[in-house]
């Protein structure tokens, strides 16, 4: 049905509240502040980590720096966090500027799926390394 | 996706030029470049240009869109009232920037003045643009005094304290300007409610008179309707009375926290 006779009013009520969004706001805000830390400790830690005199020396210290478990679980903070984050922030990207409903459905699933394929990845290429 | 050009019957041609007559002109001319566009004829709009002697006229743009109506073109078509910053009617696009009309003066800007209507918005002729959503949006926010206490014989008291915060909040003169310029009103305007609804109603989330914060709240949290807001802050670049509904949005989000923590 057409809502072109609809009054403003009607229109802007619409479906109403979604009574949500502060607790999308409050986790990207949250998870920003744990990444300040968790990011730039991981590149610090990854450039430490992969020196050596050649290609098999760097590749044993990489080894045993993800094998240590202080370094595997921030390793993993640190990579879950930016992906979980990248999602809230895609979310809002999609929101903002996919306007047919069904894309925009689409492309929101899309992204849960995504992420979460990212994040079970790198669980178990993290965890392959350091439990192995 | 979003619409990032426009529809064909929206693209904007070239339109008449009016010069002022030979002879006449006792001060320096200035060009005005105005969007036209009649419903009624069918026809894309266009920019006419006006060159008008200034003094001929006062020094606000208001003034010159006054002069081009009566002596140069009568059926230029713009909403004006208070000419004095008070009413919010003249608000358009001067110079790629939102603004009232009447408050803004013509030496502000350089050569030729590009005049428009306030931008994404449905134009119902020349400089005037169709409110009707962006007014429902006001009334959607409850913009009125909420209690359930009986009323007192005299009066609702607030401290001064509490009357100061009010201050930055209650000048907003429904111009329009703000929303209009803000790029996620552009793109989701029927779903977020824009930064002069939401000023508005932080304006009544702060009045420590008011008993239906909770309500309010509940009413406004939502992706959309609040959650749009991205800090682009053109709104609080174009305001002009200088306010900061920006900042008001901030404070909303900011209370959407404190009542879940």
């Amino acid at each position: 049905m057409s809502n072109s006779m609809r009054t403003p009013l009607g229109k802007v009520r619409g479906l109403g509240s979604a009574r949500d969004g502060a607790g999308h706001f409050i986790a990207q805000r949250v998870s920003a502040v744990a990444l300040v830390f968790l990011v730039p400790w991981f590149l610090v830690s990854l450039l430490c980590a992969t020196r050596g005199d050649d290609t098999a020396a760097r590749f044993a210290n990489a080894e045993a720096w993800l094998s240590h478990p202080f370094n595997a679980i921030l390793v993993l903070l640190a990579v879950c966090g930016t992906i979980y984050h990248m999602r809230l922030g895609l979310q809002v990207v999609i929101e903002d500027y996919i306007t047919g409903h069904t894309m925009r459905i689409a492309l929101l699933i899309l992204n849960t799926f995504a992420s979460y394929g990212l994040i079970a990845a790198a669980v178990f290429s993290v965890l392959k390394v350091a439990v192995a | 996706m979003v619409q990032l050009t426009l529809p064909k019957n929206s693209k904007i041609k070239t339109g008449k030029t009016w010069s002022a007559p030979e002879g006449s002109s006792s001060g320096p001319l200035r060009t005005f470049r105005v969007y036209r566009f009649d419903p009624d004829n069918g026809e894309n709009p266009r920019w006419d240009t006006y060159n008008v002697d200034t003094s001929k006229f006062g020094p606000m743009i208001l003034d010159a869109l006054i002069y081009i109506k009566n002596e140069v073109d009568p059926t230029l078509a713009f909403r004006r009232s208070c000419r004095e910053g008070v009413c919010g009617s003249c608000a358009m696009n001067i110079g790629g920037r939102n603004t009232i009309a009447c408050t803004k003066g013509v030496d502000e800007f350089k050569g030729a003045i590009t005049i428009s209507p306030l931008p994404h918005q449905p134009v119902i002729k020349d400089l005037v643009p169709d409110l009707s959503q962006f007014y429902a949006q006001h009334a959607y926010v409850a913009p009125y005094l909420q209690t359930t206490t009986p009323e007192p014989q005299k009066e609702w008291k607030q401290t001064p304290q509490d009357r100061e915060k009010l201050d930055g909040l209650y000048e907003c003169i429904m111009c329009a300007s703000c929303s209009t310029s803000c790029p996620s009103y552009w793109w989701n305007g029927d779903k977020y409610l824009g930064p002069a609804a939401l000023l508005q109603a932080y304006r009544w989330l702060i009045d420590s008179r008011d008993e239906a914060t909770g309500d309010r709240l509940d009413d406004l949290e939502d992706p959309f309707k609040l959650y749009r807001c991205h800090t682009i802050m053109n709104c609080a670049q174009v305001c002009p009375k200088g306010l900061n509904p920006a900042e008001a949005i901030a404070s909303i989000k900011t209370m959407m926290v404190e009542r879940r923590v």
